[in-house]
């Protein structure tokens, strides 16, 4: 069995966000590149399933960028091989762009379940993994905190908020996006990090793949980015908790409407 | 633009030790910055985080990949120092460092069986091994030493004791350097004693300065009989063996205080932007701007001569006159740095509660450690032809 999955390259957490000027773009300039921590439990989830059940687990990446630096890092982690989709027609891709590729690649690989991260710490889109299963044709389950496979069959678990897990059975082909509490992301081990140099790294472009420009032509373009507004002046109410707590209702009812 | 802190010595480093230093990064975070405050108030660190630190990868970045180390080369030790070191604690960093000392000598000298009964079970932090020089009685003239190790049949009869042992307390084993003849440098032989061994015994935990979160002890050696199977080594090899140690050990604490001194620099740069005295912030005034410049200065000087030592060794350069000469540069900026840090801030650098409080105690030790600044210079004369 085939196991991919989809990772994506965003700012570490610790960088420093900055418009162009202009404000049509994110600068990348000084920005410091890392695989999407929620991806993390993908990769875990993925290599867990391979050392129970046997196969081989491949690294997705799509970006304008090259991101073979953070995507050999996760190879370190347990995959045996990846795929990295770089080209220039991705400089202003949007959700569907990365999904049309990473689900061109998929395909192409032979993977029959897939993991991603349940969203990327940059954009926070949370759709990449349901345009990649709706465009392969397979279900996908999202926000998963467990998972187990047996042969063909699949269970996950997913919270629903108010302390209710929804359980999904199913059959592969599926998408699964992974939730915080899915597993311990391991380590990668100084003997790992040297191993993964050595695994198959493959660059491909969208042609490669058999894909046009026109066919990853973005339909949402992002056109302004500003700054949020300055915080306004602070409003420190004065007396004990049940006064300060009353009169913070009222004036969130009353004054800002939010309530 | 590339910091001017990293930009000299970034060339040194490869795509593997980024990676290396990523993993480190999150081990720091995610075990050491949460409970280390704790630690070093306790003056003691859990034994579980050696096991934490072992199924992470993280005990000896050095030692052989095949024996559960990191295989890594002395860039690889450097990172390794410079990311434990954000925990913001020295005591805590030797402690897990201390089997890159304990181990070599089993690692050099000892047998497959040896190796696989004491090497493996440290580096997965199943065990805690300690190394057992410095005595009462000798401490930089190590062939001074007096710990007895006499034949009896099969075994080995070991009297004596040995003090400033880091990870003393938690150590389930400690390679010991004793006297097997009278023979002042040649006579001198590696043991691994167990610390269950009926005749030891930690006869005091050691409170110190800084290094708070290392378990600091004096050991005793009271007829603790081992068998010939724990002798590493022919007799008298134990001398040259340590030799070897020593270079990895300066450039260790070179490492070290070079960490110190960044961390210091970057929390009091940190500090005196936020700090507002006189209706604007610390750095609005040229005499503190001053003396965060030359406090980066030092920075860079200690870590470009650390970094170029470490390459050399990486390349199998034999350096031991530049090593001795890193760590005492890299001692005393530490010093330094981590003076002026606490003088930024102030009342509050005086505080328990910040780094640069505990980062300019802990930085005292180095100029001691592994071989006093003093005899760093002797060694550092005789390169000289002095």
């Amino acid at each position: 069995m085939k196991i991919g999955v989809c990772i994506k390259s965003t700012p570490d957490t610790s960088s420093r966000i900055q418009i162009n000027p202009g404000g049509d773009d994110l600068s990348e300039a000084g920005v410091k590149w890392a695989t999407s921590p929620y991806d993390m439990f993908a990769i875990e989830e993925a290599v867990q399933t391979k050392e129970a059940t046997g196969g081989e687990v491949i690294l997705f990446s799509a970006s304008h960028q090259d991101t073979s630096k953070e995507v050999r890092k996760a190879l370190a982690l347990g995959p045996d091989s990846a795929v990295c989709i770089q080209d220039d027609g991705l400089a202003k891709a949007d959700s569907l762009s990365f999904a049309t590729s990473l689900a061109k690649a998929i395909e192409a690989e032979g993977c029959t379940l897939v993991f991603t991260g349940k969203r990327a710490s940059d954009g926070n889109n949370i759709q990449v993994p349901a345009m990649v299963a709706e465009l392969l044709g397979w279900p996908h389950v999202s926000f998963v905190t467990d998972f187990e496979l047996d042969g063909e069959s699949f269970k996950a678990v997913r919270a629903v908020g108010g302390g209710v897990e929804e359980v999904i059975t199913g059959n592969l082909p599926v998408v699964i996006t992974a939730e915080r509490g899915l597993n311990s992301p391991r380590y990668a081990k100084l003997p790992m990090i040297v191993k993964a140099k050595k695994k198959p790294l493959a660059t491909k472009s969208l042609a490669d793949l058999g894909l046009t420009a026109d066919d990853v032509a973005p339909i949402v373009t992002l056109s302004n980015y500003e700054p949020p507004a300055e915080r306004g002046d602070c409003i420190i109410l004065e007396g004990d908790a049940a006064t300060t707590a009353k009169e913070l209702v009222r004036r969130l009812r009353e004054e800002a409407k939010v309530l | 633009m590339t910091s001017p802190l990293t930009s000299l010595t970034a060339r040194y480093l490869t795509d593997e030790h980024d990676a290396f230093r990523a993993m480190c990064r999150r081990f720091t975070e995610s075990v050491l910055i949460p409970g280390i405050q704790q630690w070093e108030e306790d003056e003691f660190t859990p034994k579980d985080i050696w096991r934490q630190a072992g199924d992470a990868g993280m005990l000896g970045p050095t030692l052989p990949a095949e024996l559960g180390g990191g295989g890594g080369d002395a860039l690889h030790a450097l990172v390794w120092t410079e990311e434990v070191m954000r925990c913001g604690s020295g005591g805590l960093l030797s402690g897990l460092g201390s089997l890159e000392i304990a181990l070599p000598a089993i690692v050099h000298l000892g047998t497959p069986e040896q190796q696989e009964r004491w090497v493996r079970p440290v580096t997965s932090g199943q065990r805690v091994a300690a190394l057992g020089i410095t005595e009462p009685s000798a401490g930089s003239d190590v062939a001074g030493l007096r710990t007895r190790a006499v034949r009896e049949g099969d075994d080995y009869v070991i009297n004596g004791s040995k003090t400033f042992i880091t990870s003393g307390i938690h150590a389930d084993q400690v390679t010991v350097l004793a006297r097997t003849s009278d023979d002042r440098h040649g006579g001198l032989t590696f043991f691994v004693v167990q610390t269950d061994s009926p005749g030891f015994s930690v006869s005091k935990a050691l409170k110190k300065t800084g290094w708070r979160a290392s378990d600091t002890a004096e050991l005793s050696f009271d007829d603790v009989r081992v068998p010939v199977a724990n002798r590493i080594g022919a007799e008298g090899t134990g001398f040259v063996q340590l030799m070897r140690t020593f270079e990895g050990e300066r450039l260790a604490l070179a490492a070290q205080g070079c960490a110190i001194a960044q961390i210091c620099y970057e929390d009091a740069l940190s500090y005196a932007r936020q700090r507002t005295a006189f209706g604007k912030t610390l750095t609005g005034f040229q005499v503190t701007r001053h003396k965060l410049a030359t406090m980066a200065t030092r920075v860079v000087t200690a870590k470009a001569l650390t970094y170029a030592v470490a390459e050399q060794m990486r390349q199998g350069i034999a350096c031991p006159v530049e090593a001795a000469m890193a760590k005492n540069t890299a001692a005393d900026i530490a010093m330094t740095v981590s003076y002026d840090a606490v003088q930024i801030l102030g009342g509050a650098g005086y505080m328990r509660e910040t780094r640069v409080e505990r980062l300019s105690r802990d930085a005292r030790l180095l100029p001691i450690g592994g071989g006093t600044s003093e005899v760093m210079n002797e060694i550092i004369g005789k390169g000289l032809g002095l």
